[in-house]
């Protein structure tokens, strides 16, 4: 957790007022009743233009991700299984970066994301496995695509019906603030192991996007959360500096990164520190709904 | 990277508008938040030992708690790393401990929350549970002062990483660290909580480096908790009423050390594997022989009551040793030097290379120079029978403030 922000918070309940006077103590016991109060503030916080700008974004990038599925499916049915590996971690980066709204409709994300060990822990067969790992599997340990036509197609299927329901996602300040912190959660649980992208090892990518989803929210939120406590912003800014600076470190060529798996034990150990670092400030950005 | 997380000053007409004031000044009356804090931009908040809590050791003291306070049931050891280079964000962080740490201790939840957008500022686990005897200790390591070049004048000379001793095994993931929290109590969940808060607070400015939870159990009516090799441990300890005797042994006297250390202690902290399987398979005489006692009684070898004077002279009618040369106490005792032993057992499933248990002792011991320890160890050296049956896997030495003042924060003669 950001200190500053938790010592604001201390000093900001109760354990500040014993320093109160009698007097002060005794007005402030006149005063309204605090639900009342805290209802009304609720209401003053006025979010309308943040959740419109999220939004556009995440529309945004469900249309990118759609076209580059598109794509992706129709270069996995020529057969063109080089090409096909290039575009598989880079499609998948807009989907990462809109989880919090691509992830609102619970029977498509398992149908478009799902691992082979996420349908099976459901008591699933491999037949029922579809989606983007089930075509990494073709691409990356099958080495072909013969085959896998149908699941091709059945993704792109999703993918359209996925699109065409976010269109009507009713974005609330939860789904944002929660979003931010949920995007990182799943950095540190899935992607940090390497268990998300096991045959293709392009965890990375998946986690760039994860961070840079979580981190446009911030960027949406800042004014709101700079009138509350500027110093969180400041920490928040430093503490994604810090991820993407690490982040950085593994990039290779223009827009790709290196395999997960040539990342040693300290490497990760590192990353997942700066997740968890990151990720205690930025639970405190529900600030702006006090 | 400038450090205002911690002085950020907030109006009070801001901050009462930030949180319902009305459930607060509630809150205080229901929970009896005693003391006056003050909340000035450089001065920490104030917290009191609530005298009604329930099962309480006091914080505020000459020395710090957890030390010769009566050993507890618990364990929590965190040994963390610092994240940072400078004196102010150590001073920052003690700051910030202080008042959650008279929290803890009081069995109080840190501060209820208002705001469900936010999560909870005291992560909950220790609710409805009272103070259960928990204290929390902490002590700062020679690698911190490597990594703070600012108070390098501050550094006590003794104060150094401990020598290898013959036989050492350890494993850089259970050695060292800059700073410890020490949080003991009768109850595992409120001993782990105490260190979880403080970690999570101090995120981004500390993470753990290692960590060990730890048990011990007494027998009806009190006494010396035995280890796991069935020995009682901790008999030869000073008698923590024996002011005198603590100020030889324990505490740092003025003009010992550096000033800022006076009072405080230093804490050896070694995690020693325990080969229950080979122990389990040696006969019974000889396990009282390797550590020289009865193992039932306690009692020297030859003598019958535990608290008996070890004598280590003393001969059987055939002229041998009563208590062979290279038993653990005979090895302890010929050494001047005495310190005080404050250890845990503790099983942390298997060894993933053998399939052994992953159990033993995490030794702890305060004394007042390092070199009594040092002493000590190098007395068992390779004689040591106890040898063939333990391993040191994790070691690390910390300097402990002293006891906190009211008014104070830990450490706070390290900055001045």
């Amino acid at each position: 957790m950001n200190k500053k922000t938790i010592i604001a918070t201390l000093l900001a309940s109760g354990m500040l007022l014993a320093a109160c006077t009698d007097k002060e103590e005794a007005t402030k016991k006149d005063n309204t009743p605090q639900t009342e109060e805290k209802e009304q503030t609720k209401e003053a916080v006025d979010l309308t233009q943040e959740l419109a700008t999220y939004k556009a974004f995440a529309l945004a990038q469900m249309d990118e991700f759609l076209l580059e599925t598109e794509q992706f499916v129709t270069l996995f049915k020529e057969n063109k299984i080089e090409e096909a590996k290039h575009l598989y971690p880079r499609a998948r980066m807009y989907f990462e970066r809109s989880e919090p709204i691509a992830e609102s409709f619970g029977d498509l994300d398992p149908k478009i994301d799902g691992r082979l060990a996420d349908i099976e822990e459901e008591g699933l067969g491999e037949e029922d496995w579809t989606g983007y790992h089930k075509l990494e599997y073709a691409l990356w340990v099958d080495g072909k695509t013969e085959g896998y036509e149908a699941v091709a197609d059945q993704l792109l299927a999703d993918a359209k019906e996925l699109h065409a329901l976010v269109q009507t996602v009713d974005v609330t300040p939860d789904l944002m603030i929660t979003g931010a912190v949920d995007l990182l959660n799943e950095v540190s649980t899935s992607k940090i192991t390497g268990e998300e992208e096991i045959y293709s090892h392009t965890d990375l990518y998946d986690f760039k996007a994860n961070i840079e989803g979580a981190e446009k929210i911030f960027e949406i939120l800042k004014s709101k959360i700079h009138e509350k406590d500027p110093a969180l912003v400041t920490t928040l800014e430093e503490n994604f500096t810090t991820l993407d600076q690490l982040l950085a470190k593994y990039q290779e060529g223009e827009d790709g990164y290196v395999s997960y798996e040539t990342l040693t034990e300290e490497d990760t150990k590192a990353l997942s520190a700066a997740v968890n670092q990151l990720g205690e400030p930025l639970s405190q950005m529900g600030i702006i709904m006090e | 990277m400038t450090e205002k997380w911690h002085e950020k000053k907030i109006s009070r007409r801001s901050m009462l508008k930030m949180t319902g004031i009305g459930a607060a000044g509630a809150i205080i009356g229901a929970s009896g938040f005693g003391g006056v804090m003050k909340v000035m931009s450089d001065e920490p908040l104030i917290k009191e030992d609530n005298a009604s809590s329930i099962n309480k050791y006091d914080f505020y003291n000459t020395h710090q708690p957890g030390i010769i306070t009566p050993v507890q049931t618990h364990i929590y050891f965190a040994s963390l790393t610092i994240l940072f280079k400078d004196a102010k964000t150590l001073q920052n962080v003690l700051q910030l401990w202080t008042p959650m740490i008279v929290s803890l201790m009081n069995g109080e939840e840190i501060t209820p929350s208002t705001n469900g957008y936010i999560p909870p500022i005291d992560t909950g686990e220790a609710i409805g549970l009272d103070a259960r005897h928990c204290t929390v200790t902490v002590g700062i390591s020679a690698s911190l002062f490597n990594k703070i070049p600012e108070l390098e004048s501050k550094q006590p000379k003794e104060l150094q990483d401990l020598p290898h001793f013959p036989k050492d095994q350890l494993d850089p993931a259970y050695t060292g660290g800059d700073i410890c929290i020490q949080a003991c109590a009768d109850d595992p969940q409120v001993a782990f909580h105490a260190v979880r808060n403080l970690v999570r607070v101090a995120s981004g400015k500390v993470e753990v480096h290692w960590a060990q939870a730890g048990f011990n159990s007494f027998p009806k009516g009190g006494g010396t908790p035995r280890n796991l090799f069935a020995f009682k441990d901790g008999t030869e300890n000073p008698q923590i009423t024996d002011k005198e005797d603590l100020k030889r042994v324990v505490w740092v006297q003025p003009g010992e050390s550096k000033a800022w250390l006076t009072n405080g202690t230093y804490l050896a902290v070694r995690r020693i594997q325990m080969h229950l399987e080979t122990w389990d398979r040696t006969a019974f005489h000889e396990q009282e022989n390797t550590f020289g006692r009865h193992r039932d009684s306690g009692a020297p070898l030859g003598s019958k009551r535990e608290f008996d004077q070890v004598d280590i002279t003393a001969k059987d009618e055939n002229g041998e040793l009563l208590m062979p040369e290279t038993s653990h106490v005979h090895l302890a005792k010929k050494v001047k030097a005495r310190m005080l032993r404050r250890s845990y057992s503790y099983a942390s499933g298997t060894m993933t290379k053998t399939g052994a248990h992953d159990a033993g002792l995490l030794f702890i011991s305060f004394q007042k120079h390092p070199q009594q320890f040092i002493d000590i160890q190098n007395s068992f050296g390779r004689l040591d029978k106890l040898n063939e049956y333990i391993t040191h896997r994790g070691s690390a030495l910390f300097a402990c403030f002293p006891g906190v003042e009211k008014g104070s924060y830990l450490g706070e003669a390290l900055f001045k």
